[in-house]
């Protein structure tokens, strides 16, 4: 009888949704690493690209299976560029304001996005969660300055009618 | 020349005699090198740039991070290193708020010291601009942002000393702050409020709650009656603020000084601490006895209280139920003094004098509370008397000592040692030996708990039983004794647990420096003090036993521990639900807690067990599971609740079979 259960069950009972299967992947995330402090940053990349973000109660959960103290949790993620501690959006646009984009008048470019994106001063994710917007300092695509990357791939020699193409077509997707 | 051992500073040989530093080297020939971020006690850190000197073939090397060796050849005053210093101190000005009239530690600050010293008279830099708000959300201590120079001291103190770790550097480069994880106020966290931080911090960054003004508000209101009780390591340590040193009568200047500031009576808490010797030693002698839980921890260090209650739940019940003599003396004071005055106990405002911040944590726990009056109304540290004493222009160095107010103004020895890390455990002795043995003991002294040391072990032969003490001081040293006794390697019967390095003497509201040095004088003169003293046990205080012929009985009776006694609860640390099923629709509600103390227990397990039970049962939509942080219940965990009800005895290994019984049967 088991074995038929077993075998039937995945596809026919309803799943466990919310955030417990994401949870459960950030144990499996600390085992495969070990607890050693030393993996702390690897650990957090992990657990980022499952949650997007790293969530407070996660980075604390971490440390108490880590057997560290939160702040030495917060410090390193508050360190590095390449976490996040907000929610980040679908698609991420990161605008270039190197030397080469800034004296092409990335400005201009960064306005013009914000404006778009309804984002006001200090917010970098959309209120529908579908765009995040950043700020880098150079992608190297200096000929194209200015220049920024959406989703990991390059768009060059931008101005704002572009921009609004570019968002426009986005949204005209996630709309469908 | 240079001989093998030997450096040369400044065109002179200084000997290596085991200096693992060039700054100690540099200090032993007579020259001060500044530093912020430099303490003996913590690790190096090499951040605050300020003790650079020119080491001759390397150029310019941080003192405090650099190993002497034989034949260096090092200058600690050229034009390049002086210029440095000026620039790095007037970067750091440019960074602070410049508000030192109305700062806390004016003229204990090491910058304003370090500014005066080099004689700054510029700083061509702007000043910074972001304002950050201060942090009040604790009873004990006020943390001001702007005015970090992050030199990291208070980071390795909660770290490395205490084992904490509350504090921590966030964010990079011009952003970088220190504080507590998430943003979060000191007061939301698990902070135990030693102010030890404080006491390192070489700026007005971390100071202590100051309390002054509602003292001064109840001393000028006229329908309260003021009193006074001053902790046993107080009277080694007022003096340092007027050069006064252990010759100058301090308690009795105390007592008329604060009488001339308005106090109506002056008290001593060696009296409760006397009380509390009673009390504990006999409830340390009942578990002997009957099997109770040993070893008994101590529990007049409200940090220590504070730490077991969020790191070692299942060791509260191994704390003495005692009070700390200062909720025996509120109590006492609120409960029957009152009374017997024909006051309102709101009337009655006890304030008390403690080297301490977390007493004042302490006064503030609910419990200690009755009907809205909180049995300590207020708490003072060393530093906000001294500020008090100056502010009343009383001139402490001339008053003439007065004798202490009765009833509660008579000390023993025993009571005053209480201020020395070993003191509380060298008082049980003093007691437990005679009432045990039923003769006098003839040589008071027990040198081997005496000392600075972190943690210090002796046995103690008693005609049927040999004792085993562990004296610590540190909540490092706490935690690393706490192991070793959990790991079955080490077997106490006593253990005296202080927060702060060599106990009250160094706490964290004591005067500043509150150094090595000025630990060891204080350790040394209290001793010296309770030599001199007349009594020197708790059990020959007479005052003690009218206490108990008057208004308890006898020590453990059932008043005394309506008065006397208290009891604990597991403290969270952490809040909050970290993982939901979301399913708002189902029938029941499962929460497992994956807090440290659950987790430790396997409760994660329990919740895997859970969630596969669930879907292959095919009731995932019927339950609605959840992972959230702590419910307080840590010693009787892992907790569980189901529809809100705590169930117990849930365990990795039988998790399925309750998942069968208890969940699945009620779906």
């Amino acid at each position: 009888m088991s074995t038929v259960m077993d075998a039937e069950a995945p596809a026919e009972a309803r799943v466990l949704n919310g955030t417990l299967h994401k949870f459960q992947r950030v144990n499996e995330i600390i085992d495969r690493h070990g607890k050693a402090p030393s993996n702390l940053i690897a650990i957090l990349q992990e657990v980022q690209k499952e949650y997007r973000y790293l969530p407070e109660e996660i980075m604390t959960y971490i440390a108490t299976v880590m057997e560290i103290h939160p702040s030495s949790v917060y410090g390193v993620a508050t360190f590095y560029a390449q976490f996040s501690l907000e929610p980040k959006g679908k698609h991420i646009i990161k605008v270039c304001d190197g030397t080469a984009c800034h004296v092409r008048n990335s400005q201009w470019i960064i306005d013009s996005l914000r404006e778009h994106l309804h984002l006001k001063q200090g917010e970098h994710t959309t209120r529908d969660m579908i765009f995040t917007f950043e700020t880098v300092a150079c992608i190297g695509a200096c000929a194209l300055a200015p220049a920024m990357m959406l989703d990991g791939e390059i768009y060059g020699q931008l101005t704002p009618d572009k921009i609004k193409e570019i968002i426009d077509k986005i949204v005209a997707e996630e709309g469908e | 020349m240079a001989n093998e051992n030997t450096v040369i500073i400044n065109g002179g040989p200084v000997v290596i005699e085991g200096e693992v530093n060039l700054l100690e080297l540099v200090q032993k020939a007579g020259i001060e090198l500044p530093t912020f971020c430099y303490h003996s006690e913590l690790s190096v850190y090499g951040a605050c740039r300020m003790c650079l000197v020119e080491v001759k073939g390397r150029g310019l090397q941080a003192a405090c991070s650099t190993p002497p060796e034989p034949g260096m050849e090092i200058e600690t005053h050229t034009e390049k290193t002086q210029k440095i210093r000026r620039m790095v101190l007037e970067l750091l000005l440019a960074n602070h708020d410049r508000e030192c009239t109305t700062c806390d530690k004016s003229t204990v600050c090491k910058l304003q010291q370090l500014s005066q010293q080099l004689k700054l008279d510029d700083i061509r830099f702007k000043n910074r601009t972001k304002h950050q708000e201060k942090d009040l959300s604790s009873p004990a201590l006020v943390r001001d942002p702007n005015k970090c120079i992050l030199c990291g001291d208070c980071v390795r103190m909660c770290s490395e000393i205490q084992s904490i770790g509350v504090l921590d550097f966030a964010n990079r480069g011009s952003d970088v702050i220190v504080g507590p994880a998430f943003k979060k106020k000191i007061g939301e966290v698990d902070c135990v409020n030693c102010g030890q931080c404080a006491a390192v911090c070489p700026t007005g960054a971390i100071t202590v709650r100051s309390q002054m003004q509602n003292v001064w508000q109840a001393i000028q209101d006229p329908s309260k009656t003021v009193v006074a009780q001053i902790a046993p390591a107080i009277r080694v340590t007022v003096g340092e603020a007027f050069g006064l040193g252990p010759d100058a009568p301090l308690m009795g200047k105390m007592a008329a000084s604060m009488r001339k500031m308005g106090f109506d009576k002056v008290y001593d808490t060696c009296l409760t601490a006397d009380l509390t010797i009673l009390e504990e030693t006999n409830e340390f002698l009942q578990r002997l006895q009957n099997g109770g839980k040993l070893p008994i921890f101590t529990s007049c260090c409200p940090g220590w209280v504070k730490f077991a209650e969020q790191f070692y739940p299942d060791l509260l019940d191994n704390l003495s139920t005692c009070r700390s003599p200062q909720q025996m003396f509120g109590s006492l004071a609120k409960n029957y003094y009152a009374a017997e005055l024909g006051i309102d106990p709101k009337d009655l405002y006890v304030v008390s004098v403690m080297p301490c911040t977390a007493k004042k944590f302490e006064a503030v726990r609910p419990e200690f509370s009755k009907d809205g009056v909180p049995e300590v109304d207020a708490v003072l540290t060393t530093q906000e008397l001294v500020a008090m004493i100056k502010e009343a222009g009383v001139r402490f160095d001339e008053v003439e000592a007065r004798a202490l107010d009765m009833p509660f103004g008579f000390a023993t020895g025993a009571g005053v040692i209480f201020g020395n890390s070993g003191g509380v455990a060298e008082a049980v002795l003093r007691y437990g030996y005679e009432k045990v043995t039923g003769q006098e003991l003839a040589d008071v002294d027990f040198k081997v708990v005496r000392g600075l040391e972190g943690i210090k072990e002796a046995e103690i032969a008693l005609p049927e039983v040999t004792l085993r003490l562990a004296v610590v001081s540190g909540l490092g040293n706490a935690r690393e004794l706490i192991e070793r006794i959990r790991s079955g390697e080490a077997h106490y019967d006593i253990v005296e647990v202080m927060t702060c390095p060599g106990g009250c003497i160094g706490g964290g509201g004591q005067l500043l420096p509150n150094n090595m040095e000025n630990r060891q004088r204080r350790t040394r003169e209290l001793y010296a003090m309770d030599a001199g003293m007349p009594f020197r046990k708790s059990q020959d205080n007479p005052i003690v036993d009218k206490i108990y012929q008057k208004w308890l009985g006898e020590p453990n009776s059932h008043a005394a521990h309506d008065a006397l006694h208290t009891s604990y609860g597991s403290r969270r640390r952490i809040k909050g639900s970290i993982a939901d099923d979301n399913n708002n629709d189902a029938k029941l509600d499962v929460s497992v807690c994956v807090g440290t103390s659950c987790y430790q227990r396997g409760s994660y397990n329990i919740l895997q067990t859970f969630m596969k039970e669930a879907e292959e049962q095919g009731l995932a939509d019927k339950i609605n599971l959840r992972a959230t942080f702590c419910y307080e219940r840590c010693n009787k965990g892992p907790s569980i609740k189901v529809n809100g009800k705590q169930v117990k005895g849930v365990k990795p290994d039988n998790a399925v079979e309750f998942f069968k019984n208890n969940i699945a049967k009620e779906l």
